[in-house]
């Protein structure tokens, strides 16, 4: 199960790549693989506020829809357009073209509690 | 794995897309040894089952089975099950795992003399083999041809072998000693079917609109409502359930289970999602999925009777936003030929 170490990780199984004070946001590779066969997703808006642990997006397999938490608060800035007509990057490529939204972070300090690769392997029993 | 009436099984295997389209295109299995099954033999056993099922019992053949419905006195669904006819004085019922103790209690509460009762559901495993490919996998098996009609039932040894199914597509249902399911299962996947789980089970059934208890039918809608007046032979002497038929189909039935089918981009329908028609909400999905034949959104929903044709525009609420769908003719899905 690939865990990037570049990345910070909800217990809920998002990740975040943060650059100056903007974050990407997607879903691990360990959630792909536990959601399978990914058929829709429906990213934030544009200019959305989110708080920690709101939920952000939706994606849904074929069996059941699933809700997609904030790791950290602020603002959407980008949402992946490119999710609409092809949903299943998600599951093909979820740390790259698989990627949900953009936020400008309203509190870096949240990120010292998410967890680093080794922590999240490990929740994960990879 | 997900728990289902007390039975640890899978929703899926190798994902419900890949498994919806090996039923379709080539052969798949399904565990189902959840199902109920129950004998009723005696001298009265036929005259019995048609003073409680739907069905006619006595017109049935022996070696042939039937879809049936158990109501209750306001022709409400208690359960639907097929009836194997194994003999002239003896049958098999197969009911759905959740409705095995209620069943049971049901019917053992209505028995009469000549008639004796078996719950052996505990005693039996079961598999289905669905798709194109059954027949292939029926002959590798049993060494013989799979009969061409749909409801023959065999008997090959202790097994019982039946050209049903829950998925459209041709195909067996195969019960067999519990203490020997395990080792068929290793024979049907040898034999070349792939294994398929709960998800795909639901969106096989779905795009046949084939109805499931407890979502589709329940205890306060009836079969007719529900479009299954073909399973009901209103001209038996009695049985449980049928005054109310009468005066409903008299009366006319006030909503029927209609298919549906989004007609723009939208979420995946899921059951309990309310439906819409002309700003007014009118009910909700008793079942929902992503049809992975059809790539859209298909459903069941009870409408009343003036809105049930098919083309009726209707709208789906899907978390507070409506999407545009319309009543199809069943089933939703039709093989190609």
């Amino acid at each position: 199960m690939n865990v990037p170490e570049n990345l910070r990780y909800a217990e809920s199984h998002e990740w975040i790549l943060v650059e100056g004070d903007t974050g990407t946001v997607g879903i691990t590779d360990h959630a792909q693989a536990e959601l399978t066969d990914i058929v829709f997703a429906e990213p934030p808006p544009i200019g959305k506020k989110l708080a920690a642990g709101d939920v952000a997006a939706v994606v849904e397999s074929v069996k059941a829809a699933s809700d997609i938490y904030s790791p950290v608060s602020g603002e959407v800035i980008a949402r992946n357009e490119a999710l609409e007509a092809d949903p299943a990057l998600l599951n093909t490529d979820p740390f790259g073209s698989g990627w949900i939204y953009k936020i400008r972070l309203s509190n870096p300090g949240e990120m010292d509690a998410l967890k680093d690769s080794a922590a999240y392997t490990a929740q994960i029993g990879a | 794995m997900v728990d289902f009436a007390g039975w640890e099984m899978p929703v899926q295997y190798s994902g419900i897309l890949a498994e919806h389209r090996t039923v379709r295109e080539s052969a798949g299995v399904f565990d189902i040894s959840h199902m109920g099954e129950f004998f009723v033999v005696g001298s009265g056993s036929a005259a019995w089952l048609d003073s409680l099922l739907t069905n006619n019992v006595t017109a049935l053949a022996s070696g042939a089975a039937q879809y049936s419905l158990m109501l209750n006195e306001r022709a409400g669904v208690i359960d639907d099950l097929i009836v194997y006819r194994l003999g002239a004085q003896s049958f098999l019922l197969v009911v759905n795992a959740s409705m095995i103790e209620e069943d049971a209690a049901w019917l053992r509460a209505r028995l009469v003399a000549g008639v004796e009762f078996e719950n052996a559901s505990a005693d039996y495993g079961a598999l289905a083999i669905q798709g194109p490919s059954a027949g292939g996998i029926f002959k590798k098996l049993f060494d013989r041809e799979m009969p061409a009609e749909r409801n023959r039932v065999l008997r090959i040894g202790e097994d019982f072998v039946v050209t049903t199914g829950y998925t459209g597509e041709s195909g067996f249902e195969w019960l067999m000693p519990a203490g020997v399911a395990s080792s068929a299962w290793r024979r049907v996947l040898d034999a070349g079917a792939k294994p398929c789980g709960l998800g795909a089970r639901d969106t096989l059934r779905l795009e046949m609109c084939y109805p499931l208890n407890g979502s589709d039918l329940s205890p306060e809608r009836t079969p007719l409502e529900a479009g299954l007046g073909f399973f009901v032979d209103l001209g038996k002497p009695d049985f449980v359930g049928k005054a109310a038929l009468v005066a409903q189909k008299a009366a006319g039935v006030p909503a029927r289970l209609c298919a549906l089918r989004v007609t723009e981009k939208a979420p995946p329908i899921r059951p309990h999602y309310p439906v819409w028609i002309g700003g007014n909400l009118v009910t909700e999905t008793t079942s929902g999925a992503l049809s992975p034949s059809l790539g859209e959104g298909i459903a069941l929903a009870y409408l009343p009777v003036e809105f049930s044709k098919p083309g009726q525009e209707v709208e789906i609420e899907v978390r507070g936003r409506r999407f545009r769908a319309c009543v199809r003719k069943k089933p939703l899905y039709h093989k190609e030929t």
